[in-house]
């Protein structure tokens, strides 16, 4: 395991340190959106729409504005004077900010009404008279692209069917040649459903423009503060805003999960207000409006799976419809519509590999809002674990030791995928054998053969997954063509405290703690002198914030190597103080020393005192250093998931009774604050796995649109996580780290749904779509009965 | 929470409720604990004018045996209810329910009286008050009136409390030797209502025959349901596994459920003859004990 280099005083790397946050949080002096409030700061509500497809046929104000306090109602033609009622999505489509004539989704903002207090404001909602004449909506993807499908898009220009884009990567004339002529294929087709981020605060905004100094001031839900600044001053220059005289602070965020990364109407609407009005203007979302318009998911994977008749893996081909909703609004980096969703070949090496997907356009909220995903893993590593296992099933073979015979060798790595990946590193049979030691596996394949014997309902079900992390290499990732760095810039001050600022957002990741550690770890000053602060674009340096796992691959790399420089600069210092030349001086975490005399030595601490007091002639004073960290790689964490489930055959309930972890994240910062990330993630796994997806009648209406029906699991459905790692460092990132937090998020829903499927296997159920509900266990049961 | 604007008034005895009620006319809500009235009046799907606050009425929580009645005050919270004594002990049927009921912090605020007069099936209590042949004390313009709980729920929502009534008192004949209750309910998530739920009283003689039985479904009709074909099947015989098994598809076949998001029709048909095989083992191994 990971030893650390430094004292718990000091905190480096390794250290299970309480995040230096916790006690704002736990004292209630965090500060969110909500909690900023501006004097004359106005209240903004939406007026959304009951139908999920219809003309707008008139839109009457008048009684909303005769309520005492409600100011203004602003409408899409409002805005359509300043030409901000569309806006663009990261994916160069469109979206409406407000309508001018038609709804394309339930629940989409149909007008904004303002007023002096927000209870005021819903009351002026709900007095705002909308006539509408309903359309039927196209809910299904599958028949969007029927032939006589209505056109849900007719305003863009040349398109003249609901077909948003093709994607495919890999060969395929290669791959299906393959699949025909294997011993074995198994195919299935795998729905991952719409699901919703759920954190704990909705999105919001207060915005705040003063029409003297001409300065935005925006307190934003953000992950991505900077990014929204650039989009902000592109969307909205015509109108008079610039760059520098946008500031976007993101201050205490309540969780993002990707939900935090989108620009959203009430954004645009709220910052458009107050630049026509000249007060400030708060709006935030309330649960239901959160929860039915934010979504994640909701690809249709037809997979195919090709093997030799003992199961060695020759092949895997994908065809997938991805459902975007009305708008494709993925926050993808541009050359990468569907994500990272070639990473689908998985743990396995095998030379053929083929994945394609076509997304359209429906009737639903738009589309492709990352849920703790690392851009679509989740669904690519799905489709390739459900396979896996059902491949095992198929031949009759233990899929523990299926996956062993077709994992790519330690050796390996690099190794580069059959869809163009270049995996860092790995053991992919260390780690599954450490999760397998530590369920007793063998144990519980016996247990499993005797429950069967009595006729009752257990399953095991494995997942063995690859991840995709750290967005990425300048060559290949950006975003509206601003490349996927990020940064650090670190201030020591004279008595040797720091104060660091990133480019990155966190939302109860623990960055105050973990960068701290970084550079505890790098310069050898205690964690608890330096300060971490990030979220104020007219402060921090420049990033592309936080999601899909990138802060410690691309900002925790920047740290350590802004942190590098700054220990050369203090041996040049140091050497100068000792009366030595610079080769002559050893640093060891904390401290330089004479090679040779190691009692002649000075602090780190001492020498930043000399950077400001005694400075060497001819050299820069001050102790400050800022980098840039474009990543030569991705990162690529795994791990090995066992589930144990025992299913009541009666009422359809399951029952979880271990499940086991095992990643592999490279070196860790903070072994406590992985552990909570991967407690969190597997509770975010076993969400969608049974529980969470969002759904829909045919007219578009969505069921689920509260938490009453809309079943976030909580720490009574989470079962005991048992944790445990493997490391093995990346071989490129300068502290060997690799992210972590999203691999139990993506690893987790195959492992709980291998496990149910195995447990009904004997009664000749051979797949379930997530969620697997006891209802839906129950019907399947009944209808495996009847088959029977 | 962001309701439509209403007036709060806060009475602080009986008298003074009732008072307010009459002068504010029909449409002036009670409000106890609030956790029924409040979720609906945030989604605006209730805009009552008037709240009147009866949570702080003096002497209407309490838990007591008094002669041959168990008598539970109407603004006894589900907390009480879960920590007390008397019933952990003599009635645990109470125990079963609550900590299936919603979670701690609903329970912290919600009472019994709210929870059985706001009429709803899926509610719990009400199922326990069928199970348990309750009578229900309220007081109103009229004076005091004494329901029991055969002819107290209308429909889905409607209860015969009148317009100014409220329920002080819910009075359950006190647990007899050889008696013992259980409940449970199906629930997709902790704090869910019931997809079904079964609430089952026995009472044996010392030969082990069944002098009495109640057994009560929850959320499985538009209004609170007894089970009356399947308590006629148990009454006056001792209980065997045939007469439970047949109990179990009676409960399947009588209940009347909708398919909707907890599950269809049938699977909750199904499930309902589990429970209740299930819950009249249950009480009849406490009624052994």
């Amino acid at each position: 395991m990971f030893s650390c280099k430094t004292s718990p005083e000091v905190g480096g790397m390794g250290h299970s340190i309480k995040r230096k946050e916790d006690a704002r949080f736990l004292h209630g002096k965090g500060n969110y959106v909500d909690d900023v409030k501006l004097p004359g700061m106005l209240h903004m509500v939406m007026v959304r729409s009951p139908y999920a497809y219809a003309k707008i046929k008139s839109i009457n104000k008048d009684k909303a504005l005769a309520i005492d306090g409600v100011l203004a109602v602003i409408t899409g033609e409002d805005l359509a004077q300043y030409n901000l009622h569309w806006m663009p999505t990261l994916l160069s489509d469109s979206q409406m900010v407000l309508p001018t004539d038609t709804i394309m989704h339930q629940s989409q903002e149909v007008c904004a009404v303002i007023a002096t207090d927000r209870y005021i404001a819903v009351d002026g909602a709900e007095a705002v008279e909308v006539e509408y004449e309903p359309m039927q909506a196209i809910v299904d993807p599958f028949k969007a692209l029927d032939e006589d499908a209505p056109l849900l898009r007719p305003d863009k220009e040349g398109q003249e069917n609901n077909h948003i884009y093709h994607w495919e990567r890999g060969d395929k004339a290669k791959t299906e040649e393959a699949i025909a002529k294997a011993d074995v294929v198994v195919k299935e087709r795998i729905h991952l459903p719409r699901i919703h981020v759920a954190s704990i605060e909705t999105c919001g905004v207060v915005a705040s423009y003063d029409k003297v100094t001409e300065k935005m001031l925006i307190y934003l839900t953000s992950q991505a503060p900077h990014a929204i600044r650039t989009i902000v001053a592109l969307v909205a220059g015509h109108v008079g805003l610039s760059e520098e005289k946008i500031r976007i602070i993101a201050p205490d965020i309540g969780g993002g999960f990707g939900g935090k990364v989108p620009v959203y109407p009430g954004y645009v609407i709220a910052i458009a207000a107050t630049f026509l009005i000249g007060k400030p203007v708060k709006w935030i979302e309330d649960r239901s409006e959160n929860l039915v318009n934010g979504f994640a998911r909701d690809y249709h994977m037809d997979c195919e799976l090709a093997a030799t008749k003992d199961g060695k893996i020759q092949a895997f081909k994908v065809s997938t419809l991805a459902d975007h909703g009305y708008t494709d609004s993925s926050a993808n980096p541009s050359k990468y519509p569907t994500g990272m969703f070639s990473i689908c070949t998985g743990s396995y090496d095998y030379e053929h590999a083929f994945a394609e997907l076509d997304a359209v356009y429906t009737n639903k909220a738009p589309g492709g809002v990352a849920y703790r995903c690392s851009f679509r893993v989740t669904e690519a590593v799905h489709a390739i674990e459900r396979m896996v296992d059902k491949l095992a099933a198929e031949i009759g073979k233990d899929p523990a030791q299926l996956r062993l015979e077709n994992f790519i060798k330690k050796e390996q790595f690099p190794y580069s995928s059959p869809l163009g990946w270049s995996y860092d590193s790995g053991d992919y049979h260390a780690t599954l054998k450490k999760a397998m030691d530590m369920l007793g596996y063998d144990d519980y394949k016996k247990e499993q053969a005797e429950k069967r014997a009595q006729g009752k309902l257990m399953g095991i079900g494995i997942s063995t997954f690859t991840e995709v992390v750290g967005a990425g290499p300048s060559k290949d990732f950006d975003i509206l063509g601003i490349a996927m760095f990020d940064s650090a810039e670190i201030r020591v001050h004279p008595t040797g405290k720091a104060l660091a600022r990133f480019g990155t957002k966190s939302q109860g990741q623990g960055h105050e703690t973990t960068y701290a550690q970084i550079l505890a770890e790098e310069l050898g000053i205690p964690y608890s002198d330096i300060e971490i602060e990030e979220g104020d674009t007219d402060t921090a340096p420049y990033g592309l914030g936080t999601y899909a796992s990138r802060s410690t691959p691309t900002a925790g790399a920047a740290a350590a190597i802004a942190a590098r420089k700054l220990v050369d600069k203090g041996k040049k210092i140091a050497a100068y103080l000792l009366e030595v030349s610079e080769e002559d001086i050893e640093w060891e975490v904390g401290k330089y020393s004479v090679k040779g005399a190691p009692e002649k030595s000075k602090t780190i601490q001492e020498v930043v005192f000399a950077s400001y007091t005694n400075i060497p002639p001819g050299m820069e004073p001050g102790f400050e250093a800022t980098h840039y960290y474009d990543p030569p790689n991705l990162t690529f964490p795994n791990g090995a998931y066992i589930c144990v489930v025992e299913v009541d055959e009666e009422t359809g309930a399951i029952d979880v009774k271990r499940f086991v972890a095992i990643d592999d994240c490279g070196n860790i910062i903070n072994p406590m604050i992985v552990e909570g990330q991967v407690h969190g993630g597997l509770t975010q796994g076993i969400a969608p796995a049974m529980y969470e997806g969002i759904q829909y009648d045919d007219e578009g209406n969505v069921l689920n649109g509260t938490f009453m029906d809309y079943l976030v699991p909580t720490a009574v459905e989470s079962p005991k996580w048992e944790t445990g790692h493997t490391i093995t460092p990346s071989p490129h990132h300068p502290l060997g780290a690799k992210g972590v937090a999203e691999s139990p998020t993506v690893g987790a829903p195959p492992a709980i749904a291998n496990a149910i499927i195995d447990a009904l296997y004997p009664l000749g159920i051979k797949h379930l779509d997530i969620p697997i509900t006891p209802s839906k266990v129950w019907d399947a049961i009944q209808e495996a009965k009847q088959k029977a | 929470m962001i309701p439509a604007p209403f007036n709060y008034h806060k009475a602080s005895t009986i008298e003074e409720a009732i008072a307010l009620s009459q002068e504010l006319g029909e449409e002036a809500k009670y409000m106890s604990g609030g956790q029924s009235l409040l979720p609906m009046m945030k989604l605006r799907f209730a805009s009552p004018q008037d709240i009147i606050d009866i949570s702080k009425l003096q002497g209407l929580s309490y838990i007591k045996e008094d002669g041959d009645v168990l008598k539970i005050g109407g603004l006894t919270t589900q907390t009480e209810l879960e920590h007390n004594d008397l019933l952990k002990s003599k009635y645990p049927i109470f125990g079963d329910a609550v900590w299936l009921t919603a979670d701690p912090s609903v329970r912290n605020c919600g009472t019994i009286g709210g929870n059985i007069a706001h009429g709803d099936a899926a509610n719990d209590q009400p199922a326990l008050m069928l199970a348990l042949r309750a009578t229900f004390i309220a007081h109103g313009p009229d004076g005091e009136k004494s329901i029991p709980v055969d002819e107290f729920f209308h429909g889905f929502y409607m209860t015969a409390l009148e317009p100014g009534d409220i329920l002080t008192e819910i009075q359950i004949p006190k647990a007899k030797p050889n008696s013992g209750g259980a409940y449970h309910k199906v629930e997709r998530k902790v704090g869910d209502y019931a997809t079904a739920g079964v609430a089952v009283h026995i009472e044996l003689d010392d030969n082990g025959v069944c002098t009495e039985v109640g057994i009560g479904l929850t959320n499985l009709s538009p209004m609170p349901m007894r089970l009356e074909r399947g308590e006629e099947v148990l009454r006056g015989n001792k209980i065997t596994d045939e007469l439970i098994e047949e109990v179990g598809k009676i409960a399947s076949e009588d209940c009347e459920p909708d398919s909707d998001l907890r599950g269809s029709e049938a699977y909750k048909r199904s499930i309902v003859n589990t429970i209740t095989k299930r819950m009249l083992n249950k009480a009849l191994e406490r009624a052994r004990k």
